[in-house]
């Protein structure tokens, strides 16, 4: 390979990397516009964090007796899914994400109100010694 | 147009999430649960009314979305009226698989149009938010087809015996890299639908090969795991979405159902890892008959033998295992204990932390049963009341009363905490035959001179030593 080749070919790679980052920026550029409204991941993940310690301790001071409701609870709880699927089914977009939020909906609803319902059950049986 | 750029709605979840805590907060004493249950609703509510107050939400959808809940909620609440107590694993199980499946349609629909939730156009998704929705995928998925396993186990669908064949570790971690490897390729192509659904194909698969090597008395660790992963997909959706609500309690849920697990595996002394790996028990105990225990004798006794004895002690401890449930003898039991007390006898309960098919399962069906709670003991406060302990009435429950966990450093069971029902004066033993345990390990117990076996169904049983002690 010649120096002139060479040369040929890195201007030409300079050239389309000029073009790519060109693209990039276009495209950074577009997903600021679009993105604005969601919050910053680091927020998001701090308060993740954060739960996860609250959930640590609270966890641990449930009474062995009603680890049956708590799964039961946790269950119901972890149907809150619930709004993201509202908000699929619900604002505008194409019909397949309307589809999939209202199957989603009903699933949750199914959770919601049962898991409840049936924790609700499990603890009202719980019952001290009648004196 | 997104659910974060008001602030009113970002408040509402807020709320929702403290509710959830202070709901599982409620569950450390029976007294403060049922407030908490009725916090946790109250928490859900708002987050519901939150979201169709969404300023975005059009009229039709937002009616579409209340047939949605009407539709579930009426299926919900017909199931949660009818279940019965000793169903209540499965039904555990099947609403976890439906978390599960809802996550892969959120994930899915978010796919479809990320513009509703400011994360993009169609095709050209975020980064983040694409890793995001893979992890809420794989999860979700995993958590569907694992908990629909679990189940059929559970309800005798299919049998409770683990399935195992060659080279399935194996095939499970290929399977686990080709997923990763699919999720990068998803990432990079902004969102790429044929990726999706591949992912999601995949994972499926993992949940059902995942469950299917775990014998049926290790589901106590299975439904705690799938209570775990459920909190881990819905986190994952939280963060696709942007939802605080979401993400606070997939934490809670999260950490819930791993706290649940590590308890239950501390309950075998066996790692998460050796549950997971499965192929431990046979589910059914006949099948492992030990040979060796052929030639020694056993003493047994009838149920108006069991009725004197217990009759005359001044205390008697009762000892529930799974067998219980199978016989539906906890009503039968309750009488007994009644009819004891009558007579001036003191009568408890213990339970083992892994008694039964899911955490907290005999006291469950104890409360059912009308027994009060306060004479209900987990088996570190009662252990050591055993040696003052006249009778024990060792009811469907095996292995963990098995002394060669303490004993014997080559049984299966050894270093397992047992409650020590062989320090009591006298052990009646309730079985339908010689047959071992789930571990499949012969316990010595049988064999003791105070040891009187009870042979026969654990219902029919404890009604004989009813109308004894009715004489």
């Amino acid at each position: 390979m010649t120096p002139a080749e060479l040369a040929g070919q890195a201007a030409s790679l300079a050239h389309k990397a000029a073009a790519l980052a060109q693209n990039a920026a276009g495209f950074a550029a577009e997903q600021a516009v679009v993105h604005t409204n969601h919050p910053p991941l680091i927020y998001l993940f701090a308060i993740f964090v954060m739960a996860v310690f609250v959930g640590y301790y609270v966890i641990w001071s449930v009474t062995p007796a009603l680890h049956s409701p708590l799964l039961a609870v946790t269950n119901a709880i972890s149907s809150v899914i619930i709004v993201g699927a509202m908000l699929a089914t619900g604002l505008p977009g194409d019909l397949t994400a309307h589809t999939f939020g209202f199957i989603a909906v009903t699933l949750a609803g199914v959770n919601i109100i049962g898991g409840f319902l049936v924790t609700q059950r499990m603890l009202g049986m719980f019952k001290k010694k009648a004196k | 147009m997104n659910s974060t750029t008001d602030p009113g709605i970002t408040v509402a979840y807020l709320v929702s999430a403290v509710l959830f805590i202070l709901a599982l907060r409620g569950l450390s004493h029976p007294e403060t649960a049922r407030r908490g249950n009725l916090l946790g609703i109250a928490g859900m509510a708002i987050a519901i009314l939150a979201t169709l107050d969404h300023p975005g939400m059009l009229l039709g959808g937002a009616a579409v979305i209340i047939l949605g809940i009407v539709i579930g909620g009426a299926v919900g609440a017909i199931v949660a009226r009818r279940v019965n107590m000793t169903a209540l694993p499965q039904l555990v199980a099947a609403f976890h698989s439906l978390v599960g499946l809802a996550a892969v349609f959120v994930a899915a629909s978010a796919l479809n149009a990320p513009q509703s939730f400011g994360i993009g156009t169609p095709g050209h998704l975020r980064l983040e938010s694409l890793i995001e929705m893979s992890v809420g995928l794989a999860i979700g998925s995993i958590t569907f087809t694992g908990a629909v396993i679990a189940f059929a186990k559970l309800q005798a669908l299919m049998s409770g015996s683990p399935i195992i064949f060659r080279g399935q570790h194996k095939l499970n971690l290929g399977i686990g890299i080709l997923i990763l490897a699919l999720v990068v390729m998803f990432v990079i192509s902004g969102g790429s639908q044929t990726l999706f659904w591949v992912i999601a194909a995949l994972s499926l698969a993992i949940g059902v090969l995942l469950i299917i090597p775990i014998g049926g008395a290790d589901m106590p660790v299975v439904i705690s795991m799938l209570n775990s992963y459920s909190g881990w997909a819905a986190a994952g959706i939280g963060f696709t979405i942007g939802n605080v609500a979401l993400i606070v309690t997939g934490a809670l849920v999260g950490s819930s159902g791993a706290i649940l697990s590590y308890i239950m595996c501390k309950g075998m002394n066996r790692s998460i890892i050796n549950v997971l790996l499965g192929g431990f028990g046979t589910d059914s105990g006949a099948a492992a008959l030990v040979g060796a225990s052929g030639d020694k004798s056993v003493k047994s006794g009838s149920a108006e033998d069991a009725a004197f004895i217990m009759s005359n002690a001044s205390k008697v401890i009762v000892v529930p295992g799974y067998g219980m449930a199978v016989a539906q003898a906890q009503h039968a039991v309750r009488e007994m204990a009644e009819l004891l007390k009558e007579e001036g006898v003191e009568v408890k309960y213990a339970i083992h932390p892994v008694a039964g098919r899911m955490p907290g399962h005999m006291n469950v069906l104890l409360a059912e049963a009308q027994v009060p709670y306060d004479e209900v003991f987990e088996l570190e406060t009662i252990n050591n009341e055993f040696s003052t302990t006249d009778v024990v009435y060792v009811i469907g429950a095996n292995d963990v009363t098995n002394p060669a966990a303490k004993t014997n450093p080559a049984s299966p069971i050894y270093g397992m905490p047992i409650l020590e029902v062989d320090k009591a004066k006298t052990v009646l033993f309730v079985k339908r035959s010689m047959a071992s345990g789930y571990a499949g390990v012969d316990n010595e117990l049988f064999f003791r001179d105070n040891t009187m076996m009870l042979f026969g169904d654990a219902k029919k049983m404890t009604e004989e030593i009813v109308q004894a002690l009715n004489k």
